[in-house]
């Protein structure tokens, strides 16, 4: 399949998702006013790898910014990765946040919360 | 006319204003001004945490100001620009502080006000769990998020949020928003 690579912008994120090695990642901000048209895409881009994933995807998620437009978005990506896991493939979450970013670590852990997979909770030190 | 839009704005300019705006609330509007805001709080703060959680703050605050804004009928003032809206970007003491403000229609108010009540009341626990609930069961629109936005400002500020209604006319209010984050 197609994989998706776009570049970030100052209110989107960059995106790759690769079907051949099972890596997903979503990098930068998400702060659309409109998150749904942006997200389309890599929710039925989900659906399709679903159908025959990797062994093993590994998703990394490193989010500087992210608005709640976008919050709903992203539940959505989780819920098509939790749909491949329960299917009995491995699902790796790497939770990306920046040092002391409190609220960034609490939003993982609230989609953790959600979503029946563990995150890895990574820490970004400068 | 009890209500005085220019008397309002300068009400809102409380404090060391870094950034003010009246007029149309657009999206090239609000890709600007969140452009300008960052370069400008990197001069004025050093703690990138304090730097982030302004800036996610305004991100919210003002796609939300852009979300709700209520246009007045052409008939009842001709003068004011269309998707009206204000707000002020201010330092007071150690806090920064957000407030907006915009029309409103007079039948929306009361919903309004329960959610941000409700809001205001929750604790940080509470808080917590009434935004994963929504973002788990709301469906949201296009426009919105059911309401998420508010309760991640509550969330992120403690709390801190603060609002009120000044009537216009028999149909619309102006809502004015002021939120605080502690330094």
């Amino acid at each position: 399949m197609e994989s998706i690579a776009l570049e970030g912008t100052p209110k989107t994120p960059t995106v790759n998702m690769d079907g051949a090695t099972g890596i997903v990642e979503i990098k930068g901000r998400s702060i659309p006013e409109n998150s749904i048209e942006f997200y389309r895409p890599l929710v039925e881009w989900l659906e399709e790898y679903s159908k025959e994933p990797q062994q093993l995807t590994t998703v990394n998620i490193q989010l500087e910014y992210f608005n709640t437009s976008s919050s709903k978005c992203i539940l959505d990506v989780f819920k098509k990765l939790e749909a491949i896991k329960k299917a009995r493939n491995e699902v790796i979450i790497n939770w990306y946040y920046e040092e002391d970013d409190e609220d960034m670590l609490e939003a993982g852990e609230d989609y953790e919360s959600i979503i029946r997979i563990p995150f890895k909770m990574i820490e970004v030190v400068d | 006319m009890s209500f005085n839009i220019d008397e309002r704005y300068s009400k809102m300019n409380q404090g060391e204003v870094l950034l003010a705006y009246k007029g149309s609330i657009t999206a090239e509007l609000i890709t600007n001004v969140l452009g300008v805001v960052e370069s400008k709080l990197d001069h004025v703060i050093d703690k990138s945490i304090t730097k982030k959680k302004i800036y996610n703050i305004l991100v919210e605050s003002l796609q939300n100001l852009y979300h709700h804004v209520d246009d007045l009928p052409y008939m009842v003032n001709e003068s004011m620009d269309i998707h009206f809206g204000i707000f002020v970007i201010s330092k007071m003491d150690e806090s920064y502080v957000i407030r907006t403000g915009n029309f409103i229609r007079n039948d929306k108010i009361k919903k309004l006000t329960e959610r941000l009540d409700k809001i205001k009341s929750l604790t940080r626990d509470e808080l917590k769990e009434l935004y994963k609930f929504v973002l788990n069961n709301q469906k949201f629109s296009d426009k919105g998020g059911g309401g998420l936005g508010l309760i991640d400002i509550a969330r992120r500020t403690g709390g801190g949020v603060d609002y009120e209604f000044d009537n216009y006319d028999n149909d619309y209010s102006f809502f004015s928003f002021t939120i605080t984050i502690d330094n």
